[in-house]
């Protein structure tokens, strides 16, 4: 979809004066069965995601096979070398499952530090970022998004976008300074 | 799926939130019905604005003390540990007191960025962001002492878990290595989330940001952030699990720096408490960094609506329940001497209150660590900040006596009387110490001159209209010249 001069269109967005008009706003939004859109905010606002429709973040499960991989990189460096490739005994004391204690904290940092890069990159990956042109950044009004602003956005390439019915929508939902937001 | 909240009237919500909220009337954490703007504007105004003189004055005489100290570390690198004044039997002396010092303040962050989160106490975003700003620049000066305390530092790739020339590998039994592993976590987890928490307060200072390289450069480290709900989403589940991670990561660190004491045979280190009373003391003493170094950037940059009376209060309090912990651990270790019956364990105990480090345990133990604190059992002391900043001065002293205590009181009376000693620190010793100082406040003022020193996203939270339920009374809104609104 273009504009009249021209321009590719990304969406339309709103602002809306609070966190609790964002909020009944977005609801509205996804009960009109919106698929692709997104609410913005200079912090995360309690209950979005029910009101947005979206589920639980699955960034655990990744997180858990991060950790997973720590425990086995953990087990692999303190029993191959002490066990296997150069068993070192020292003070006499024996090498067998009863000193296995020993290996625990490395276990246990390693499991903390493989889950810890997981979350952080997970995180990053699972929101597309980093990510340094983005078609909302057009929007001059925009930049208030990371200050005291709230922001709802249709995207055009949702499959029940059309510029009047959008429009209506976030008119009624209290939206202001409606505006269509360029791609390039 | 949540159909029934939609259909509740605003009328009935705004009664009932009334009706709930009079007996439970809280003192607000953000003082003076400030609204979202006005922290954006305060905080990152402490960036925008010019430095102000007291803080090149302050920059240029931490950063030659750091300069200073690293001078130190090269000519102790090039001439040999002793520059040092260790001698037998004091093998450990400075250099690792400095080291459990420096690692032990530095818990005092992770306990409020991820423990307090965990616990959901709101309090903690006023100070978060600068506590944990704190224990990565004091994981930093500890990191330099073990490092160069092996004395060939170029050998410390010993202490990887790598196979030396001969093929043999590091005792994966040690508490030594058992150390690294958990230093080096402990610092990597605390940059990851200290920068994960630092993402969207980029993202603003990008969005205000007037000259191209400031644009640039938050820009870069902002990766893009636009406060969409559906990173939102991905995020505060990061978040909540590196807090989940970190909450006992932090307790175990300590925990691994005691056992580098606790496993030996020397008495007074040769203790099953050790743990517990390492990690309280750690908080202790990080806590009262934490309040040493915000009290001043509080009134220097006049922070007082956002670090409010109530948040010093909360700190003391902490000061007051760890430092329990600790003269509790102080109280048992002479107590189990006593009752072991060991005449090594007894003497370690009579030679610590009575022998010629004597003044150590009375000044810093009992009085800086035991006495000076419990000011805060009193309301009116932890509502003044002179007393506070007083009480924490002396944790600040007393916790750092407590590590040489241990450490060097330990060591110098031998098994064999024979081999009985005294430490004497040499100007190098004290410098580097001096010099690691330098090299905190220097990276602290960086940090404040350059970064945030507040978590804005998270401030704005606590807010009431933060709240999605939160009725507001009469939404004003400006309407911005120009633009490409719709007619």
């Amino acid at each position: 979809m273009r504009t009249p001069s021209g321009n590719r269109v990304y969406g339309i967005g709103a602002e809306y004066p609070s966190a609790a008009s964002l909020y009944e706003a977005a609801k509205r939004v996804r009960d009109a069965g919106f698929k692709r859109w997104d609410v913005h905010s200079p912090f995360p606002i309690h209950g979005m995601d029910d009101a947005m429709g979206l589920g639980k973040s699955w960034l655990s499960a990744a997180v858990l096979i991060g950790g997973c991989t720590g425990l086995l990189t953990a087990a692999l460096l303190t029993f191959g070398p002490s066990w296997f490739i150069y068993p070192l005994v020292v003070h006499g004391k024996p090498i067998d499952w009863k000193t296995v204690p020993a290996f625990f904290p490395i276990m246990f940092e390693l499991t903390v530090l493989f889950s810890a890069f997981t979350a952080f990159f997970a995180m990053l990956i699972m929101n597309g970022l980093p990510r340094w042109y983005h078609p909302i950044f057009n929007w001059d009004r925009f930049s208030r998004a990371t200050n005291d602003g709230f922001f709802l956005v249709i995207e055009a390439r949702d499959p029940r976008f059309t510029e009047g019915e959008a429009q209506q929508l976030l008119e009624q939902s209290g939206g202001r300074h409606i505006t269509v937001v360029h791609e390039d | 799926m949540n159909g029934a909240t939609t259909t509740v009237p605003d009328v009935i919500r705004g009664e009932a939130s009334s009706l709930v909220e009079k007996p439970l009337s809280r003192v607000p954490l953000v003082l003076n019905k400030r609204n979202f703007s006005w922290i954006t504007e305060r905080i990152t105004g402490v960036i925008e604005g010019p430095a102000p003189r007291w803080w090149w004055v302050s920059f240029a005489v931490s950063s030659m003390v750091a300069a200073f100290g690293l001078f130190c570390l090269s000519y102790q690198i090039s001439t040999g540990v002793g520059t040092w004044g260790l001698n037998h039997p004091v093998g450990w002396a400075w250099d690792i007191t400095n080291f459990v010092f420096w690692i032990g303040i530095g818990h005092a962050g992770t306990l409020i960025s991820a423990i307090l989160f965990l616990l959901r106490q709101k309090w903690r975003t006023s100070i978060n962001r600068a506590a944990e700003a704190m224990t990565l620049f004091a994981v930093i000066c500890a990191a330099i002492f073990p490092g160069v305390h092996v004395g060939r530092v170029w050998m410390a790739w010993f202490m990887a878990p790598l196979p030396n020339n001969y093929g043999i590998w590091p005792n994966f039994r040690s508490p030594l290595l058992w150390d690294v592993f958990a230093v080096s976590t402990y610092f990597s987890v605390s940059v990851l989330f200290w920068y994960t928490g630092l993402i969207p307060d980029l993202a603003t200072l990008r969005d205000r940001a007037t000259s191209k390289i400031k644009k640039l450069l938050y820009g870069i480290f902002a990766v893009g952030w636009r406060g969409s709900n559906r990173n939102w989403r991905h995020y505060e589940m990061a978040y909540l699990l590196l807090a989940g991670l970190s909450t006992p990561l932090v307790l175990s660190v300590h925990s691994v720096v005691s056992f580098d004491f606790a496993t030996s045979v020397i008495p007074t280190w040769h203790s099953t408490i050790f743990p517990p009373y390492f990690v309280a003391g750690a908080i202790f003493g990080g806590f009262a960094m934490v309040l040493t170094l915000l009290i001043p950037a509080r009134a220097i940059y006049k922070l007082h609506d956002v670090i409010t009376p109530q948040h010093v209060d909360k700190m003391a309090k902490i000061i007051l329940l760890t430092g329990s912990i600790v003269s509790y651990a102080y109280a048992m270790e002479f107590f189990v001497a006593w009752y072991s019956g060991n005449q090594y364990e007894k003497y370690a105990f009579y030679n610590r209150i009575l022998g010629t480090y004597w003044w150590y345990w009375w000044v810093g133990m009992l009085f800086c660590n035991f006495l000076a604190p419990q000011l805060f059992w009193f309301k009116r002391f932890r509502f003044n900040v002179y007393v506070v900043y007083f009480v924490c001065m002396c944790v600040n002293a007393g916790m750092w006596f407590e590590r040489f205590i241990i450490i060097v009181g330990g060591l110098h009376r031998d098994f064999l009387p024979s081999s009985w000693g005294m430490f004497h620190p040499t100007w190098v010793d004290i410098w580097t110490f001096v010099g690691t100082f330098g090299i905190f406040l220097s990276l602290f003022l960086l940090f404040i001159r350059f970064l945030p020193m507040i978590a804005m996203s998270e401030v704005k939270i606590v807010l009431p209209e933060a709240d999605p339920h939160h009725a507001s009374p009469g939404e004003h809104h400006v309407v911005a010249a120009g633009g490409k609104e719709r007619p």
